[in-house]
């Protein structure tokens, strides 16, 4: 094989997978539109597994695709497809600029199996047992996403507004501001941790969060002991000069011993160009495949049953926990939402919990940005998974573009007529709060905005109107909350559905009369 | 943009921003010629664009509003994301209609913008008044950004006695105010000095603070509209200001034209079927002296197609 080319073609294809990826999380523009979106993240595979699990269809099966690729070639989902797995490249190589050469042998590290396969076991039965937490915290995509969503939107945002500025200041219109209308500092310290945990790890070993944490990479690196293209060491050619290893960013050539561990090994071919030997080769293996079995010794097993054990009765407590967010301080009358309220399309929220990787795709391509990472509000399970944050805005009537970019299928693609009666929630209103009791005054807000007139206006006190919520017209939307103008607390909020429901059409609107164009004017 | 446009728009503006009131007015007097012959024009019984054509020649055309190199505004209604005949938001063809007059008559530059109620984005795009205003020439500006509200007081107010608003009715030389006549939950009806909600940024302040009352404050502001076109196409008759469907619409296919809110907002409600007194800022507006909302000493001119 031509060596230097299989480098280039590698780092090619990861930069455009990359980068589309990438914009694709900071498109502030809109300028994505989800088919496009839905054809950028394809190939990522941990939201295949799901989706193939979620909505069975021929669609689904690119995670097949995946797995024949590793099953052919290795591991070059990781090399080349995952955003984290480039982005960690990148880490590593702005790192090499920096560090001094040092004339160190070999770059090889001994593999944490237990580790690796614990965090698998851990993130298969946890899903199995119906929770998505683990899988959200490790899938590298998800994580790539959040990154991208939390660090490298916000400053494309302010190049944005500060190009607008001097747009704007200069009377030209070609470019507005972008307002970020909400900040969860805990979701972002999460996000935030896992950042600084990455770029250290990539910044001193290369791809070592993908070869010790990442539940991928550990489940791709394992059937990659079948791959039938694989880089091996030709035994006869090498000198044991260790200058594969040296450039080995997985740590995974052992050059004393002339082996490399293909569960560890990337396919980045960086090790192909420094052999002075041509010892080192990206070749047709299967002869070599010995099929080495390993056991898990007891105290493997007992790691994991531990660690497993100890997780779900952490989230058990957690959900006796009752779930509570504060909504209104008591104006008069302290109010708290029970459930919270999960994007159109989630079907439940126990399955929205459970098939969410909360990569926050939806979050970036929401348009009024009502999509929010939450903390605790759906418990433990669903942390980071994104929810309604009706302070920052409300669900747009025609608008359902979160199922149609999801790609986990958490989120259902549903068409528009039948979102626009899916009820998330229930408005409810605290007429203790309101102005137009508490002031005498109209005010309406939250009536204007409703989409289907749930909340309507009925005869208060004099010349006084005051809403009224009809729960069966009542989708959950949040624009009453949104636009609620009580400060510091709303007077009208959502009350989760844990369950959807069907809303009903309101039949009450009566046709307008023709009018005559004829009749004069009444001054 | 040249450079010295830069320097001079820059000088505008910043005059604009610390005497807006001065600045207006010195326009306002040197840009009326002729006098109106009419104190309002009503018109019925067309297409939104073909009846402006009509109305505006009774008012002797735009040029006696818009005068040559002028930066214009246009204000419609574009607060939801809603298609024309919902009508929650002005007839996009009127829009456009306007715009041409204004260039007709040599205006330099047509912004419009709203400050929306649903995402900004998707209601001028779906409102079909982004295409309608790109087609016609104007620039489509955002009024979804705080940063580009400037803080005014309100001398003459009671409740509201200052306000964010966005730089382009402070920097314009002519405000176009063109708001669509439609029922509304809590103030009956939505019309010209509602329409004006619009070019503020924080609204939830009025609705705090006795909104029919805010609404007559900001009335008085000495940035006043230079003229007003009341579009009563598409008539919402119910569930304003968002309406549920197009049962909730009329087709009333008139328009009114005035350059006084108040008389404008007056003949609107009596257009729609309500006592102009029983829609309470149109009352306060009237008794703080800003407009009249009596008709029968006007000179109206009414024309049915």
């Amino acid at each position: 094989m031509n060596s230097p080319l299989l480098r280039k073609i590698r780092i090619a294809v990861s930069l455009i997978f990359f980068i589309a990826t990438t914009f694709l999380f900071v498109d502030i523009f809109n300028l994505i539109t989800p088919e496009v979106s839905n054809k950028i993240v394809f190939l990522q595979f941990v939201p295949l597994v799901l989706k193939f699990i979620t909505v069975l269809s021929f669609t689904t099966f690119g995670f097949l695709i995946i797995l024949l690729l590793t099953i052919l070639f290795g591991r070059v989902y990781c090399s080349s497809i995952c955003p984290l797995g480039t982005l960690q490249d990148v880490i590593n190589n702005i790192a090499g600029r920096f560090k001094k050469k040092k004339k160190r042998r070999s770059n090889y590290l001994t593999e944490y199996r237990a580790l690796r396969l614990s965090l698998l076991t851990l993130v298969v039965v946890v899903f199995i047992l119906g929770s998505a937490v683990v899988i959200n915290l490790l899938d590298p995509y998800s994580i790539y996403g959040r990154f991208a969503g939390n660090f490298f939107r916000p400053i494309l945002v302010w190049m944005n507004n500060l190009a607008a500025y001097v747009l704007d200041s200069a009377k030209v219109y070609w470019l507005f501001p972008f307002d970020l209308k909400a900040f969860h500092i805990i979701p972002f310290a999460i996000t935030l941790a896992f950042f600084v945990l990455i770029f250290v790890m990539a910044w001193k070993k290369g791809r070592l969060y993908c070869n010790t944490i990442c539940p991928v990479g550990t489940l791709l690196g394992y059937l990659s002991k079948l791959s039938l293209f694989r880089v091996i060491i030709k035994e006869e050619d090498c000198l044991k000069c260790g200058a594969c290893a040296r450039e080995c960013k997985a740590n995974c050539i052992d050059s004393d011993n002339k082996k490399i561990d293909v569960t560890r090994c990337v396919n980045c071919f960086n090790c192909l160009t420094t052999c002075p030997t041509e010892g080192i080769t990206y070749t047709f293996a299967f002869s070599k495949n010995k099929g080495e079995k390993e056991e898990l010794n007891n105290s493997k097993r007992d790691f994991l049953t531990k660690t497993s054990l100890y997780l779900l009765s952490f989230s058990a407590i957690a959900a006796q926990v009752e779930k509570k967010i504060k909504v209104t301080k008591p104006s008069t009358v302290p109010v708290f939402r029970k459930v919270a309220v999960s994007p159109p399309g989630s079907v439940s929220i126990d399955r929205f919990n459970a098939k969410c990787t909360a990569c926050h795709l939806c979050v970036s391509a929401c348009p009024t940005q009502v999509l929010q990472p939450s903390f605790l509000e759906y418990g433990f399970t669903g942390m980071l998974q994104p929810r309604l944050d009706n302070i920052a805005g409300f669900c747009n009537f025609e608008c359902k573009i979160c199922g149609d970019v999801c790609p986990t299928g958490a989120i259902l693609p549903v068409e528009l007529e039948k979102k626009k009666l899916v009820q998330l929630g229930k408005a409810k209103f605290v007429e203790d709060n309101c102005i137009v009791k508490t002031q005498k005054t109209d005010c309406g807000a939250c009536s204007e905005h409703c989409p289907t007139k749930a909340v309507h206006m009925i005869p208060y006190e004099g010349k006084l109107v005051i809403p009224e919520v009809r729960d069966k017209y009542c989708i959950g939307c949040g624009a009453c909350e949104f636009a609620c103008p009580v400060t510091p607390y709303k007077a009208i909020y959502i009350e989760g559905n844990s369950v959807h429901l069907l809303a009903e059409k309101n039949t009450e609107l009566k046709e307008q009369q023709k009018v005559d164009l004829k009749e004069e004017f009444p001054f | 943009m040249r450079r010295r446009d830069f320097l001079k728009s820059g000088l505008l503006a910043g005059a604009s921003v610390t005497l807006p009131g001065v600045y207006g007015n010195i326009f306002a007097r040197t840009s009326s010629t002729t006098p109106p012959a009419f104190d309002l024009v009503a018109i019925k019984g067309g297409e939104p664009d073909a009846m402006f054509d009509e109305a505006i020649k009774q008012l002797g055309g735009i040029k006696n509003f818009v005068k040559k190199n002028q930066k214009v505004l246009v204000k419609p209604n574009i607060g939801w994301d809603a298609v024309p005949e919902r009508g929650a938001n002005t007839h996009p063809k009127l829009v456009s209609r306007v715009i041409k007059h204004c260039f007709d008559a040599g205006a330099k530059e047509v912004y419009v913008f709203d400050h929306t109620c649903d995402d900004w984005k998707r209601s001028y795009a779906n409102s079909g008044i982004e295409k309608a205003v790109k087609d016609a020439g104007g620039t489509i500006v955002t009024g979804g950004s705080e940063s580009m509200y400037q803080e005014v007081s309100i001398n003459a107010g009671k409740s509201l006695t200052k306000a964010k608003v966005h730089e382009l009715v402070l920097d314009s030389d002519v405000f176009i105010n063109m708001p669509i006549l439609k029922s509304h939950s809590s103030t009956k009806l939505s019309l010209c000095m509602k329409n004006m909600m619009g070019v503020v940024w924080d609204r939830g302040y009025w609705h705090r603070n006795d909104l029919h009352q805010c609404i007559a404050d900001y009335a008085t502001y000495n940035k006043k509209p230079t003229l007003n076109i009341v579009d009563a196409y598409y008539m919402m008759k119910q569930n304003g200001p968002r309406g549920v469907s197009t049962a909730d619409v009329a087709v009333m296919k008139s328009q009114i034209l005035c350059t006084d809110m108040v008389v404008a907002d007056a003949a609107a409600a009596k257009m729609f079927g309500i006592e102009p007194s029983d829609v309470s800022y149109i009352k306060i507006a009237d008794s703080m002296g800003t407009g009249k909302m009596d008709l029968s000493k006007l000179n109206i001119k009414r024309i049915i197609l």
